[in-house]
């Protein structure tokens, strides 16, 4: 019986262990001197072009890494696929943030059937911020691919090292209280109910500051179409904390917004020519096998170490991402 | 009178429609995807662009990606199904058309319900992802 508690620690480590090993070994696959000397050295491409088929096979290995830290870190495939791949790999950024978003898509994809039946992520609540973002992920994506490619790493940097501080900082409120809900979201009947499964509870909710959500909805789907990244990040933040939906609706809402909002983008990039089918197909399957394998672990584990691990891979990445639109 | 709880638990009929369509197209366009993709590198369907010249442009921007490969942008790829690698597309094209057909699907929902500023955003919404997917943005 006592031995119990030790038995799970046990467990809990050794999974860790598992998890620390399979990161070290993605960091050293993407050695930044292996990926620079592949990308330009035109006798490296050649001897590449022997084994065209390692690159497929790296990229299902270091996104099936990916897909298990984005679950255990709770954040999206897509914001850990762009910064590591084009920081560290010798892929360029045009394709890396095309692949970056049909990760992202299919990711949301997977999962929006569920959680729209459990009545989690709400349609009425995404709808408005969906068409928002969608609109201004095909500007940031036309923008994105307009211009040059420094100033988009340079960007792409700073705003991966602003979201490394947003998961560092951002408050989260399980049931926001506020006095009553906006006149835009009342005319729009903006609100839903839940049965919370751990309590039994039957929780109504409703949302404020609408006007001011909707208007963080442009920058978030700019950000995104520009740089190929899920927004997760940044739709949880203003669904719970801005508009003040419950925790638990707003993660649901954003990962089904992604799969709207990432849709506008990845057609523009597709339409661009910005998908490798051998980028794009193993990429998907190894984030998505990754999150499977990451959502067991997630069972047995406490998942905090990691997410610190994965703010110091997201920041380490960003910095590289950073030093690269510099030249340096 | 307030409905019970119970009842307004009961998911909306629109959301129950969108999550049916949704998960479909999924599972449909992932099989097309992963088919094509074995039909693609193991050589049973040629591809327009050699497996082994794949590290030749995947560092270079996607203009010069293009114009060295003679391949157009937007839909282009439909006229070059024929090849193992632009087969691909199809499952691409699918996962990303599952949005606009669950939009599409919606919108009459709303309207048998007269719930018309849903149903605006629903149309709406199915216009702005159609501008998308046109391919018109591929020529600016």
């Amino acid at each position: 019986m006592s031995n119990t508690p030790y038995l799970f620690e046990n467990l809990r480590i050794r999974k860790l262990l598992i998890i620390a090993v399979s990161l070290i070994a993605a960091i050293i696959l993407a050695t930044p001197s292996w990926a620079e000397t592949t990308a330009t050295a035109s006798n490296a491409a050649q001897e590449v072009d022997q084994a065209w088929w390692l690159w497929p096979i790296i990229l299902l290995a270091v996104t099936f890494v990916m897909g298990i830290l984005a679950v255990l870190g709770g954040i999206g495939g897509g914001v850990l696929f762009v910064p590591i791949i084009s920081g560290f790999f010798p892929f360029h950024l045009d394709f890396v943030r095309g692949t970056g978003l049909m990760v992202a898509l299919t990711g949301a994809l997977a999962a929006g059937p569920s959680l729209l039946k459990m009545n989690l992520a709400s349609l009425r609540l995404a709808m408005p911020a969906a068409l928002i973002a969608s609109i201004s992920a095909i500007f940031g994506a036309m923008i994105g691919l307009a211009i040059h490619t420094e100033i988009v790493h340079i960007a792409l940097g700073v705003v991966i090292l602003v979201i490394c501080i947003v998961m560092i900082t951002a408050r989260k409120s399980e049931y926001p209280v506020f006095p009553h809900a906006d006149r835009l979201s009342s005319a729009m009947r903006i609100c839903g109910i839940y049965q919370e499964v751990s309590t039994g509870e039957t929780i109504d909710w409703k949302v404020h500051r609408t006007p001011l959500g909707l208007f963080l909805f442009v920058i978030i789907g700019f950000a995104a179409g520009m740089f190929g990244l899920g927004a997760g990040w940044a739709n949880v933040p203003v669904l719970n904390i801005v508009m003040g939906a419950p925790l638990k609706i707003s993660v649901a809402t954003s990962k089904f917004l992604l799969s709207v909002t990432d849709t506008s983008a990845a057609w523009i990039y597709m339409n661009k020519g910005c998908l490798l089918p051998l980028m794009v197909v193993p990429s998907i399957v190894g984030i998505m096998l990754g999150s499977f394998v990451g959502v067991r672990i997630l069972k047995i584990t406490k998942p905090t170490v990691v997410r610190w691990i994965v703010i110091g891979l997201l920041a380490f990445a960003g910095v590289r991402t950073l030093l690269k639109g510099l030249g340096i | 009178m307030a409905n019970k709880p119970e009842s307004r638990l009961t998911l909306q009929a629109e959301q129950l429609r969108y999550a049916g369509i949704m998960e479909k197209g999924m599972f449909f366009g992932l099989a097309v995807l992963i088919v094509t993709f074995i039909l693609y590198v193991t050589g049973i369907i040629r591809p327009y662009i050699p497996l082994n010249e794949f590290s030749r442009y995947f560092h270079k921007d996607v203009n010069s990606y293009l114009a060295e490969t003679n391949i157009d942008a937007g839909w282009g790829w439909i006229k070059m199904l024929q090849y193992g690698d632009f087969l691909n597309f199809i499952g691409i094209a699918i996962l990303a058309s599952i949005t606009i057909l669950c939009y599409i699907f919606i919108v009459p929902v709303f309207w048998k319900k007269k719930d018309w500023v849903f149903a605006i955003l629903a149309i709406l919404e199915v216009i702005v992802l159609l501008i998308a997917a046109s391919g018109l943005s591929a020529y600016y």
